[in-house]
């Protein structure tokens, strides 16, 4: 298998504000979000980063987006590194988070527009793709509505098709089915599996074992900063239920959860 | 380069899409301004003049003979009275209330006291009773204390300082040109204004463009495209400076238009006549200023958490601003040359000297370059803090 993405040591720390030391009852000025991890995705596979909230994952894969910068390691996407070459490891990726907002102003069809110009999509590529997944998506028939005044589910979808104007190789995707209704989620994943299905490569962060069983190739479970274990979803299960496997696995590492 | 085009278009499409943004930052201010001055100049007409054929009704106590007949030239209807005390409650009252518009009051051997005066004995004192606040009686006393002034010149009169229609033996006494009087008014007025309408223009859209697409989370979208850092802020500092053009423009036609109204018939505009080169080195002057200013504003915009701290931190460089732009009207030709290095200072010095037709153009140049580089210099701060994840994403 053909190797695409190496991350090599990441580190990530931030800086407690005193009031964030008193929330978190830490005297610890320095909080690591991220602590030295590494692992390898390959191509063509989803590869799922599972964790509990707070345990880094967005954080990395804010890292490998490029929108922060890691204290120490790389990642080399593609052959290109997220510390020294930002923009090009960004025209190779689509990101998508809830994070990352329309504006209210504009209609999904100029968003589209606007974005495959930033991405420099030739106009006729782009309005047969903006066809295709405007369809596929339901989002033809509100083209022309202004973004804020469509609803919930239907910005989430303009905004996943707005991060794949670029019809990108690498997909990462920050809790893709959170706070979607049980509907948007259906269509969410089925895509995924659709981008799978054409050779495309995923990289998804999710708490949700279900999605993780349903999409996932390879899983890579962060606890606390720390990659705890990496490999095939078979492998990690050996058979088991993956929720199963993994509070065994987090009561290993860490100690009783109810302690 | 494609990229910055993108987003220009997209700041210019947001903003042109908007009406009512259009309306407030573009239209309104130079609206408002026009209807402003032009009020407050009719304001102040009516508050100083009275109707042309106004006969001021007035009372004569003791007027001399020869007096009256020199004062019938006045616009006045004169009413003798005899000064009897048991009337003085009604006369006053008259005045008062602005049914009279003046009681001159003459001592009683006024003209015997007048010509019996030495510089030993006190001058005999003509009292005139009126009521500022009724424009009518203002005049009638403003008129009857200039004729009584004449009178007394008349009586003693040895000599006169630049008697007649202002022009003696070699012309006219005032050299200075009507055009350089209105240029000396104009280029402490106009830098100061042109300024501030620049400053407020950008400030109505730069912390929407940037500390709003922070606040909403939109800037995130922007920084995850392949777009390098440095073409979303030229774009930005470009698209904004764009619009505060046209909200500067739009204030400085209302100023302009409304001008005559504000300042009287006594200023004929019509003897200002600037160059077409004038105005180009104007607009020049004005683009490197607004480039300049966009670019502060939108740095101060950008490490604003949200619109409403940016628009708070703005205070400061507003007053900032203004306090240089009203340097020129203090008069002195503060700093010399040397001034032209500082940015925005050098934009107030230069235009007050297109205005005041003292047009310096290689000095003119000199400040559009500084104002440049200043530019560079801010947009390179910018690209620095669109790329720094503490203010883009720092909570």
């Amino acid at each position: 298998m053909e190797e695409l993405l190496q991350v090599k040591g990441l580190r990530k720390t931030f800086t407690l504000s005193a009031k964030q030391q008193k929330l978190e009852n830490t005297k610890e000025k320095v909080k690591v979000a991220v602590d030295g991890l590494s692992f390898t995705a390959y191509k063509g596979e989803v590869f799922g980063l599972l964790g509990p909230n707070g345990a880094g994952k967005t954080t990395t894969l804010r890292m490998l987006a490029t929108l922060i910068k890691p204290d120490a390691g790389d990642a080399i996407l593609d052959g290109a590194s997220v510390v020294s070459q930002p923009e090009l490891v960004r025209s190779k990726i689509g990101f998508l988070t809830s994070e990352l907002k329309l504006e209210d102003f504009f209609t999904p069809n100029y968003q589209f527009d606007f974005f495959s110009g930033l991405y420099g999509v030739k106009p006729e590529v782009a309005a047969q793709r903006k066809k295709e997944l405007f369809e596929r998506f339901g989002i033809d028939k509100f083209a022309e509505v202004k973004v804020g005044n469509l609803s919930t589910g239907m910005k989430q979808k303009v905004s996943l098709v707005v991060s794949l104007v670029h019809d990108p190789d690498v997909v990462i995707f920050d809790e893709p089915t959170n706070g979607l209704d049980v509907l948007t989620a259906k269509v969410v994943t089925d895509f995924l599996l659709d981008l799978k299905a054409r050779g495309k490569s995923i990289i998804v962060s999710t708490h949700i074992f279900s999605l993780i069983e349903k999409i996932c190739d390879r899983v890579g479970i962060v606890i606390a900063g720390k990659m705890v274990t990496c490999d095939t979803l078979e492998a990690i299960c050996a058979g088991k239920p993956l929720e199963d496997r993994f509070f065994e696995i987090y009561e290993e590492k860490v100690g009783r959860i109810d302690e | 380069m494609n990229n910055i085009m993108t987003i220009i278009k997209k700041e210019l499409a947001r903003f042109f899409g908007d009406r009512r943004l259009v309306f407030t930052t573009v239209i309104m201010p130079g609206l408002l301004i026009y209807l402003m001055y032009t009020l407050m100049g009719e304001g102040m007409m009516k508050q100083l003049t009275t109707a042309d054929d106004y006969v001021a009704k007035a009372y004569a106590v003791n007027m001399p003979e020869d007096v009256k007949m020199m004062a019938s030239s006045l616009r006045m209807e004169w009413e003798d009275w005899d000064g009897n005390p048991a009337d003085k409650e009604r006369v006053l009252k008259e005045i008062e209330e602005g049914e009279k518009d003046l009681l001159v009051y003459f001592p009683e051997n006024f003209t015997a006291d007048v010509e019996a005066y030495n510089m030993e004995n006190k001058a005999p004192n003509v009292e005139l009773y009126y009521n500022s606040e009724k424009s009518n009686s203002e005049t009638a006393y403003q008129m009857m204390q200039s004729f009584l002034k004449g009178y007394e010149e008349t009586m003693v009169n040895k000599y006169d300082v630049n008697a007649g229609m202002g022009e003696g033996v070699f012309g006219k006494y005032d050299m200075a040109s009507d055009a350089g009087i209105i240029g000396k008014m104009l280029s402490g007025l106009l830098p100061m204004l042109i300024m501030t309408f620049i400053f407020s223009g950008c400030s109505g859209v730069a912390p929407e463009s940037i500390a709003g697409e922070k606040e909403r989370g939109t800037i995130a979208t922007l920084l995850v495209t392949p777009v390098k850092r440095s073409a979303l802020a030229l774009g930005k500092v470009i698209s904004l400076s764009i619009i505060a053009l046209l909200a500067g423009v739009s204030s400085f036609l209302g100023t302009i238009l409304s001008l005559p109204k504000m300042m009287g018939d006594e200023v004929d505009l019509n003897v200002v006549s600037y160059s077409i080169s004038d105005y180009l080195l104007l607009l020049v002057v004005i683009i490197s200023t607004v480039l300049v200013i966009v670019s502060i504003i939108s740095i101060v915009s950008a490490s604003a958490k949200s619109v409403k701290e940016a628009t708070t931190m703005m205070a400061p460089f507003m007053i900032g601003v203004m306090l240089i732009s009203i340097l020129p009207m203090l008069g002195a030709d503060i700093g010399g040359k040397a001034a032209y290095a500082i940015p925005l200072f050098n934009s107030v010095k230069a235009m007050a000297a297109i205005f005041g037709f003292k047009t310096d153009l290689v000095m003119a140049l000199v400040s559009v370059g500084v104002n440049l580089v200043a530019t560079g210099l801010l947009v390179t701060v910018l690209t620095k803090m669109f790329d720094n994840e503490n203010v883009m994403f720092g909570k």
